[in-house]
This record gives C-alpha cells, sequence and structure tokens, in this order.
C-alpha cells in the first residue's frame, strides 16, 4: 500500500523540477532546435526543389540542342539535296540545251548545204546549156560552110515535114 | 562557462571516464560487503524488504555498501518549517530533536515521537514531508543533466546555422524529430508547435530517469519513474493541458451527447473518461518500471537467497536478459506515455466538421 500512496514532497518537487525544465528547455531549448530544424528542411528541401528544377531546365536545353542539331542536319540533308538536284537539273538543261543548239546547226548547215547544191546544179546547168550553145553554133557555122551540105539538110528538113 | 561547452571540454570527458571505472571497480566490493555483513550479522536475507526499499524512496542516498550521502530534511509542521540534515536520523530508529517535535524514521517516513519515544500518530499527521529525499535528489541530477544537454544542442545549432548536426547534437535531433514526426504531427496535426515543448520535456524526463534508474549504482539505481507520486504529477499535468486547451466540441460531445435519453448513463461514464484517460497513463508508468525493478531485483536476491554462488551464472543471465527488455521498456515507456499524452490532447483540440 506504501508503494500506491503518493508522497506529498515528492509531487511537490516533481512539480518545481518539471515545471523548471518545461520552462527553460522550452525557452532556450526547444523553441531554438525546433526552430533551426525546421528551418534547415526548408532550406534543404527548396535546395532540392531548385536542384529540380535545375534539372529539368538542363534536360529541356539538352532535348532543344538535340532538337536544334537534328533540325540543323535535316536542314543541310534538305540542302544537299535540292543542290543535288539543281546540279542535275543543270546538266540536263545544259546537255538538251547543247542537243538543241547542235540539232539546230546540223539542220542550218544541211539547208546551207541544199541550197549550195542547188546553186551549184543550177550553175552547172547553165554552163552546160550555154556550151551546147556554143557547140551547136560551132556545129552550125561548119555545116553553112559547105553549100552541098546545106542543100543536104534543107531537103532534110523537108521531108521531115512532109512526113509530119 | 557557458552550458554549451561544458560537455565539449576534453577534461570532463576524461574525468567523466575516470569516474565511471571507478565506480565499477568498487561493484565487486559492494557485493562482498554485503555477504559480510549478512553473515556476521547471522541475519536471514529478507528480499522483501530489500527489494521494497530500493523501489521506493528513502531519506539517504546510498552511495556504496552501507555508506550513504545524508539529504537535507525539510518538514512543514502545524508550528512552522524544520530544517535538517537527515545524518541525524541515521541509523534507523535514531532520533533527533528538531524546533518543533522529536523525528524519527520509520519504516522510510519521517514520524513525529513523544518523549518514550514512541511514534505519535496525531503529531506525525500534521507533519509534512518535503524533504529532499534520494528521488528528489536523483531527479534534480537529472534536471540539471537534460539542461545541460539540450541547452548545449542548443547552441550548437545556434552557432551552426543550416549545417548537419555533429557530436551530441546529432545523438539528440533524430529522438526530437522522432517525437516531432512519429508523435505529435499524426496526432496533433498542425496545432503541433504548440504542444512540442511539452511533449519533448515529458519525453526527455521519463526516458532518462528511466534509464538512470536501470544504473545499479550511484548515483543510478533508483526508481523514479516507477514511483506513483511522480508518475501522478505528470498525469495531472496531461489532464489539466487536455481539459484547459479542449475546445467546444469535446465539451459538447461529454455533456450534450446524441440521442438525449443517453443523458443519465453517457454523462457519467464521459466524466469518468476525462479522468480515465490519466490514470491509465499513471499506472501504466508506474507498474511497468517498479515491475521491471522488482524483477531484475528478484533475480538478483536469488543468489543471497540460495546462498550459493553457484545460482549466480543462472541469474546473471536472466537479469542480463531483463536488462536488455527493460531498456526496451524505458524507451517504449516514454514514448507510448508521451504518445498517448499526444493523442489525448489531439482528441480534445480536434476540430469536428
Amino acid at each position: 500500500m506504501d508503494l500506491v500512496t503518493p508522497n506529498i514532497g515528492l509531487v511537490f518537487w516533481t512539480t518545481i523540477c518539471f515545471g523548471i525544465l518545461l520552462f527553460i528547455l522550452g525557452k532556450y531549448a526547444w523553441k531554438p532546435i525546433l526552430k533551426a530544424v525546421a528551418d534547415r528542411e526548408n532550406s534543404i528541401e527548396s535546395a532540392l526543389l531548385k536542384a529540380d528544377a535545375v534539372r529539368e531546365e538542363m534536360a529541356r536545353l539538352t532535348t532543344e540542342n538535340e532538337a536544334l542539331l537534328k533540325q540543323a542536319r535535316a536542314e543541310r540533308d534538305s540542302i544537299l539535296a535540292e543542290a543535288t538536284k539543281v546540279k542535275n537539273q543543270i546538266i540536263y538543261d545544259a546537255k538538251e540545251a547543247a542537243q538543241k543548239e547542235g540539232a539546230r546547226q546540223i539542220e542550218l548547215a544541211r539547208l546551207e548545204i541544199n541550197n549550195q547544191k542547188a546553186i551549184a546544179i543550177a550553175d552547172v546547168k547553165n554552163q552546160v546549156a550555154s556550151l551546147s550553145i556554143e557547140i551547136a553554133e560551132k556545129v552550125l557555122r561548119k555545116q553553112f560552110e559547105d553549100s552541098k551540105k546545106q542543100d543536104e539538110l534543107v531537103k532534110e528538113l523537108l521531108k521531115e515535114v512532109k512526113l509530119s | 562557462m557557458t552550458n554549451g561547452s561544458i560537455l565539449n571540454l576534453k577534461i570532463f570527458r576524461l574525468s567523466f571516464i575516470y569516474a565511471f571505472f571507478l565506480t565499477m571497480l568498487a561493484i565487486p566490493g559492494l557485493a562482498l560487503a554485503q555477504k559480510d555483513t549478512s553473515k556476521a550479522a547471522e541475519q536471514e536475507f529478507d528480499p522483501q524488504a530489500v527489494i521494497m526499499e530500493h523501489i521506493g524512496d528513502s531519506h539517504s542516498w546510498p552511495v556504496i555498501g552501507k555508506t550513504t550521502l545524508p539529504l537535507p530534511v525539510i518538514l512543514y509542521t502545524d508550528k512552522g518549517l524544520e530544517f535538517f540534515s537527515s545524518a541525524h536520523l541515521q541509523p534507523e530508529g535514531a532520533t533527533y530533536r528538531g524546533n518543533y517535535y522529536t523525528y524519527k524514521i520509520e519504516e522510510n517516513k519521517i514520524k513525529a515521537v513523544d518523549a518514550a519515544g514512541k511514534v505519535d500518530e496525531a503529531a506525525s499527521a500534521r507533519v509534512w514531508d518535503f524533504s529532499i529525499s534520494r528521488n528528489v535528489i536523483s531527479m534534480i541530477m537529472t534536471m540539471t543533466i537534460l539542461l545541460i544537454v539540450f541547452l548545449s544542442v542548443s547552441s550548437a545549432y545556434r552557432k551552426r546555422p543550416g549545417k548537419a548536426p555533429k557530436g551530441l547534437q546529432s545523438f539528440m535531433e533524430p529522438l526530437i524529430l522522432f517525437v516531432r514526426d512519429d508523435i505529435a504531427l499524426p496526432n496533433l496535426g498542425l496545432k503541433y508547435v504548440k504542444y512540442m515543448p511539452l511533449l519533448l520535456t515529458i519525453f526527455f524526463f521519463i526516458l532518462i530517469n528511466n534509464l538512470f534508474g536501470m544504473i545499479p549504482f550511484f548515483p543510478g539505481g533508483y526508481n523514479l519513474t516507477g514511483n506513483i507520486a511522480v508518475t501522478a504529477t505528470l498525469s495531472v499535468i496531461i489532464l489539466l493541458v487536455i481539459n484547459l486547451n479542449a475546445n467546444k466540441h469535446y465539451w459538447k460531445h461529454i455533456f450534450m451527447p446524441n440521442p438525449w435519453w443517453l443523458f443519465p448513463i453517457m454523462i457519467p461514464v464521459e466524466i469518468v473518461s476525462i479522468f480515465s484517460k490519466p490514470i491509465a497513463l499513471m499506472i501504466r508508468l508506474f507498474a511497468n518500471i517498479t515491475a521491471g525493478h522488482i524483477v531484475i531485483l528478484s533475480l538478483i536476491s536469488l543468489i543471497f537467497i540460495f546462498h550459493s554462488l553457484a545460482v549466480s551464472p543462472v541469474s546473471i543471465v536472466f537479469v542480463v536478459f531483463m536488462d536488455l527488455i527493460e531498456l526496451l521498456v524505458a524507451f517504449l515507456q516514454a514514448y507510448i506515455f508521451t504518445l498517448l499524452s499526444a493523442l489525448f490532447i489531439g482528441m480534445a483540440t480536434e476540430e469536428h466538421h
């Protein structure tokens, strides 16, 4: 029974001791400690958040860089392709033009040749005609120098007329 | 010298370690001394008396063997205040003539005696004992330790703001955070800040006294948290905190139960529940710590009951085992007392929707 009977003296001193502890520790230990811990937790949390934000920013920048790089590469490729196409076009066009020009030149040459040929043929014809007239004249002159032969010729010509 | 630097001094640590080992050396002497005296006096060993003496309070501070330190006796009598050293009342049965009455210690209690040396019950009832007893001096000692430790921890926080904890600070911080995050926050919600000083003080007060009570030699080995007066005081503090901070929902729940015809049953039940909660706290701490001390002392007493050293290995194995359990209980009871206090305060201040 002695064990479960509170002693007034101990109750009194416990109250005093606990009160002193509560007051001093509450004012000079718990409050500053809890505040320091809370402050530190906040600072750690904000630092972590900041680190996260920076990491995100880094990731964003990296992807952006990659996208830029990819875009640049694609652009380069497309420019190269375009250049190749243009080059081919130019070569093709040049070939085409050259061919056309060649054909035109050939055509012109052929026309010229034909013209020259016609002119030459006409010339030859004229010369042949004049030569034949000359020859005929010479022949006739020769024929008329001899009167017998003239008669003969007239006879012959008359014969020819009779027949017709 | 500031409180903050006491524990940081090398010389303090060194002297502390020396003191510890010197005390350890004294233990075998203590055991031998007890055995010798018991044999010399040829007294029958009375385990009950030994155990009761240990778990109770006394007016002297036992150091080693029969050596005790006298403590101040403060008596509040109907005629005035008495103040003298308990050395005058040693050994037990010695009488001392104070200013108003003659006193003697009987069964660890100071009684007024008449001229013939007989206990005068009527006069004893008028003498109120406010002595600095063994438990009080132990409590003052642990209070000083708590103050030194936590003021130095606090100064460490002030000196190194925002840095990682170091030394003693890093040992205490997990405990403080444990009280905050596992006891206060879940039970009190956002109002926890207001009750943190109380909860932390209760937690560390109970914990350090539980642990010092387990140290088997001077200056530990007392039974403060297993004393009903101490647990009752703590419980009354909790009772006051609960009921002074309770909101209108709490009182409405007690005095306006639903439906109305339950009034005659519910109101007494609820009023009983106001007191049953702190009483449960009081008895739980008292019974756990006292029981632990009784079991350990009984196991040690086996050696003396059997008058044989052969029993000691068995006894020691069990005592070590019990000590480990008591170490757990020391933390557990500090935790449970604080947790339930937080829970009850939380229930009384909870906002209903």
